[in-house]
């Protein structure tokens, strides 16, 4: 069997299951000492004086800075975000607030001592005197006139005002309708709750001016080039980024903080190497959370039950500050993916984006595309109860259909392939859904036993960032490409180096897969180096489900090269022309000479000997590509949720998940299938559990564990999970991408599974977290259901 | 103001000098240099930490080291024997129960605290002994099957049937 499509266990996991593996916070430099952070308990107040001076003396104590004495000389000191969009107002976020404190958890000073406990207890000793001001933390409210303004230059708190698609044309289709349907839905704001919390550890050599971070990085190629350009500003060539182990991400830990740029100052002021480690509260209290949106949508459809038409406006959250990619989110990686998967003839989204007294809002698993989904699943609902047709049928009869792709939605994109039914067939299939519509009318009938309900989710997402002109000329202020490096040594084992950063996904393995097919070498024979800035040319990172396609892509690219001259070298060999060799099976033959052919090792040997060799090709065997995707790749799929509810204490029961989904090819068919059962979890502890609350003045009430419900083990059933397969047709290994199917389609499909359930009261929608108490409210308050 | 204790951990006797407050897991991981536990929350709310004390899995932030004074100690750097791993640490590669292996020495930990309490748990209870232990990668899924294989591992091997 291929390696490549083959369950081959993980490299990474002996170095993780016997404790081995070196996250950040296990790794000790010489002389090495601890940062602590002292964050404003206010969500705005002015920042009236600091007095450090009884910190300054503690025990342990090695400095102690402020916002007015941490960043040296022209440097920047700030954090900024990448993606502009038009007008968008893009205030300052220094590293350490100077004047105005914007949310609970606005860094103002730090303390660096021998170790975190001294650093800790000194943190506690700085005295900051604060006027506390009126704060919103409401993204609606904070829309309204008279809010208070969380930045003079942001009037009304807009941070940007953007649409897609043609307004006037869905107008008009609204003016056709036979039908029309509305909603007004919240998507609640989530902590993403890596378990890994943040961390970094900064050494500056005074000797050579370098600076080495260890970062808990996404893509540290990224935070190394922002570093240059914003917060620290020493010279790219100066600074280096490694990403060790990290312990999850899922988008937080993309973004460059404050926190790695204050490690870094400290230790460049101090001379000592400087650990930061966020706390659990900390990490809630300052990781980019996801989500928060408020939005309004219609949807026009025709006499027969087709859409013709759907408009969305949407506020979406900011937070204090505009993070690294935060106004893509809202934006461009949403109102893109508003057409699902269905043909729409015209479409309008507005997005307003509004600086709250919050935590920044930024990409957090899905980014966008999960609140997408569940806005267009949700009235895809409704709109099957209004024309009375059973929600699978109602999502069929509007599919874009098979022959149509290349598709062109009203929103941007340009579907490359899809065929959306089978896996709506096959997810039918796989909870027996005619037998449970059966049971549930039992139940209904007689009033006995838990409310069944079953909600469906087919979704698309748009992943595999991405065409670096396309998001160019959306606002990307980078190309969303990916490198890989393939060296292959003078004894034919191979080494990898991949701008990829994984944190979890499993890349070691998989890009291993990848080269090992392609060279037909032992798996075992290939090394993948990823997450340092001086071992990798250059890379963007993982996240947005792109390091298969992309990153996978790269090194497919580069392997293409490698066997161009390889091809070159054995021609040489076998005198024969390069054009006549070919490379099958793990040899270099004469094409139709079957018994004219040089061995792997033989021609990479000889790349390095280069005794017999053409005279114009440089010794070696090492090549490097830059792979730029033609497009968005298009994963899509069926998911199935099914609920109980108890009818006395509206607790809400996932009886069964079940999903059938199209990633294209598959690499490693069980780190697939692990992708999707995490994301499945967040999706469904967003629907069942996960808020992050604040209160009227800023508090985050849900900032530890106790208070923010983060599904557990025996709170989740284990999943049913299936594939259709329809290959990218434009990347060479014809994958899509994996990792955030699972969260993007299962919100809808359990909100709409609730829903359904209780739509004998006449509810129509809900918004999430659907927990007891909502539920239980909805039942006893519609009063025109069954008891 | 130290204190000293007397601790075995993974089969190893130390005696060490410490502070009243200090916690054990820093215990284990700074001074004793044992960084396969990790911290996620610090408040005994993600088992990240969990490791065996006298057999008994417990949440090594919630405890001080100098309580652990005379105990003996097994961390996830203890569970293999020499190469060959514990039938859990098996598991856990052949049924891809870990992701970024953040929680999984807890993980792994608190299975074995409750493999030693009832050896051939149901899906359902296994599920129910994982409810201090966080996990944001796997959803789960993988890590029970992994705990189940392991069970099963271990009584065909353990050989009282
Ligand atoms: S670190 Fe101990 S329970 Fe989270
Ligand atoms: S494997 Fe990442 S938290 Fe469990």
């Amino acid at each position: 069997m291929s390696v490549f499509g083959a369950s081959i266990k993980r490299r990474e996991d002996p170095a993780l299951i016997t404790g081995k593996g070196k996250y950040t916070d296990d790794l000790v430099r010489p002389g090495m000492c601890f940062a602590a952070i002292v964050r404003s308990p206010h969500a705005h107040a002015r920042i009236m004086s600091i007095d450090t001076s009884e910190a300054a003396t503690a025990p342990g104590v090695i400095a102690v800075f402020t916002g007015q004495d941490l960043v040296r000389g022209e440097a920047g000191g700030v954090v900024p975000t990448c993606w502009l969009l038009p007008n968008l107002v893009t205030p300052d976020h220094p590293i350490l607030a100077k004047d105005l404190v914007r949310h609970v958890g606005d860094g103002v000073a730090v303390v660096v001592a021998e170790n975190r406990y001294q650093a800790h207890d000194a943190a506690e000793l700085v005295e900051v005197d604060y006027d506390p001001l009126d704060a919103v933390t409401d993204v609606v409210a904070a829309l309204e006139p008279g809010a208070p303004q969380v930045h003079a230059e942001a009037e009304g708190n807009l941070a940007f005002d953007w649409d897609l698609g043609d307004k006037e044309k869905t107008e008009a289709a609204f003016s056709q309708a036979a039908h029309t349907v509305s909603v007004d839905l919240r998507n609640s704001r989530l902590i993403p709750h890596a378990v890994e919390p943040r961390g970094a550890l900064a050494e500056w050599d005074d000797a050579k001016g370098e600076l080495t971070v260890w970062v808990t990085s996404q893509n540290p190629h990224v935070h190394r080039l922002l570093m240059t350009l914003a917060s620290i500003g020493l010279p790219e060539h100066k600074i280096r980024v490694i990403a060790p182990e990290v312990g999850g991400g899922f988008g937080s830990k993309i973004h460059h903080y404050p926190d790695e740029a204050i490690a870094a100052w400290c230790a460049m002021n101090t001379g000592r190497p400087v650990k930061w480690v966020a706390t659990r509260s900390e990490t809630n209290l300052t990781d980019a959370h996801g989500r928060d949106h408020a939005s309004h949508a219609e949807m026009a459809l025709d006499a027969e039950g087709r859409i013709i038409g759907l408009k969305v406006e949407t506020k979406a959250a900011m937070g204090a500050y505009l993070s690294t990619f935060a106004p893509s989110v809202p934006t461009y990686l949403y109102g893109t993916l508003l057409s699902g998967q269905y043909d729409i003839p015209a479409i309008h989204v507005r997005t307003l984006g509004a600086f709250t007294h919050t935590t920044p809002v930024d990409a957090y698993r899905g980014a966008g595309r999960p609140e997408a989904t569940f806005l267009i699943e949700r009235i895809m609902d409704l709109g099957a109860a209004k024309m009375g047709l059973d929600p699978g049928d109602f999502r069929r009869k509007n599919f874009i259909a098979p022959d149509a792709f290349p598709y062109a939605t009203q929103v941007a994109l340009e579907y490359d392939s899809g065929n959306y039914g089978p896996a709506l067939d096959r997810a039918l299939e796989m909870v027996g859904y005619q037998a449970l519509r059966d049971e549930q009318a039992e139940r209904r009938k007689s009033g006995d036993g838990k409310l069944l309900g079953i909600g469906l989710s087919t979704f698309i997402e748009a992943c595999g960032l991405a065409p670096s002109q396309v998001v160019g000329s959306l606002g990307a202020q980078a190309g969303l490409w990916e490198s890989a490096k393939v060296r292959v040594h003078p004894t034919g084992t191979i080494t990898v180096y991949s701008g990829s950063s994984g944190h979890g996904q499993g890349h070691e393995t998989t890009f291993a897969q990848i080269v090992a097919d392609r060279l037909a070498v032992d798996v075992d024979q290939v090394e993948v180096v990823q997450g340092d800035t001086r071992e990798v040319q250059f890379g963007m990172g993982t996240y947005g489900s792109r390091s298969a396609a992309v990153g996978g892509s790269a090194i497919s690219e580069a392997v293409d090269k490698v066997i161009a001259k390889g091809k070159k070298i054995a021609a040489h060999l076998l005198e024969a022309s390069p054009d006549d060799i070919v490379f099958e099976d793990g040899a270099f033959h004469v094409q139709g000479v079957p018994a004219k052919t040089q061995a792997w090792g033989d021609v990479v040997l000889q790349a390095y000997l280069a005794h017999n060799y053409p005279d114009d090709l440089e010794p070696g065997l090492e090549e490097t590509a830059f792979y730029n995707p033609a497009n968005f790749t298009y994963p899509f799929g069926a998911h199935i949720a099914v609920v109980e509810i108890d009818r006395d204490t509206g607790h809400v029961e996932l009886r069964q998940y079940a999903c059938c989904d199209d990633v294209g090819n598959v690499i490693n068919p069980m780190i697939v299938e692990g992708q999707v059962h995490g994301g499945l979890a967040q999706g469904i502890g967003q629907a069942l559990w996960e808020e992050a609350v604040y209160d009227d003045y800023g508090q985050l009430l849900t900032g530890t564990l106790m208070d923010y419900a983060l599904p557990r083990a025996h709170m989740l059933p284990s999943f049913d999970t299936d594939r259709t397969v329809t290959p990218c047709p434009h990347n060479p290994l014809g994958v899509k991408g994996v990792g955030e199917a699972g969260t993007i389609a299962s919100p809808a499909a359990v909100t709409n599974a609730v829903v359904d359930a209780l739509s004998t009261f006449g509810v129509e929608h809900l918004d999430m977290p659907l927990t007891s108490e909502k539920v239980w409210r909805a039942m006893n308050q519609s009063g025109n259901g069954q008891g | 103001m130290g204190h000293r204790i007397q601790i075995e951990v993974n089969g190893k006797r130390y005696e060490r000098e410490v502070d009243a407050r200090r916690l054990l897991v820093h215990f284990l991981r700074e001074d004793l240099g044992l960084t396969g536990t990790n911290v996620g929350c610090e408040t005994s709310l993600c088992g990240a930490c969990t490791i065996l004390v006298n057999g008994q899995s417990v949440k090594s932030c919630t405890q001080l080291a100098v309580q652990a004074d005379g105990t003996s100690v097994t961390t996830i750097e203890g569970m293999a024997d020499g190469q060959d791993l514990h039938p859990l640490q098996a598991a856990f590669r052949d049924n891809h129960g870990l992701q970024c292996g953040y929680c999984t020495p807890g993980m792994i930990m608190v299975a074995a605290g409750m493999l030693a309490d009832n050896p051939a748990p149901t899906e359902q209870e296994i599920r129910q002994g994982l409810k201090g232990n966080v996990c944001r990668c796997t959803g789960y899924h993988n890590i029970v099957k992994s705990i189940a294989d392991a069970a099963e591992q271990m009584n065909g091997k353990g050989g009282d049937s």
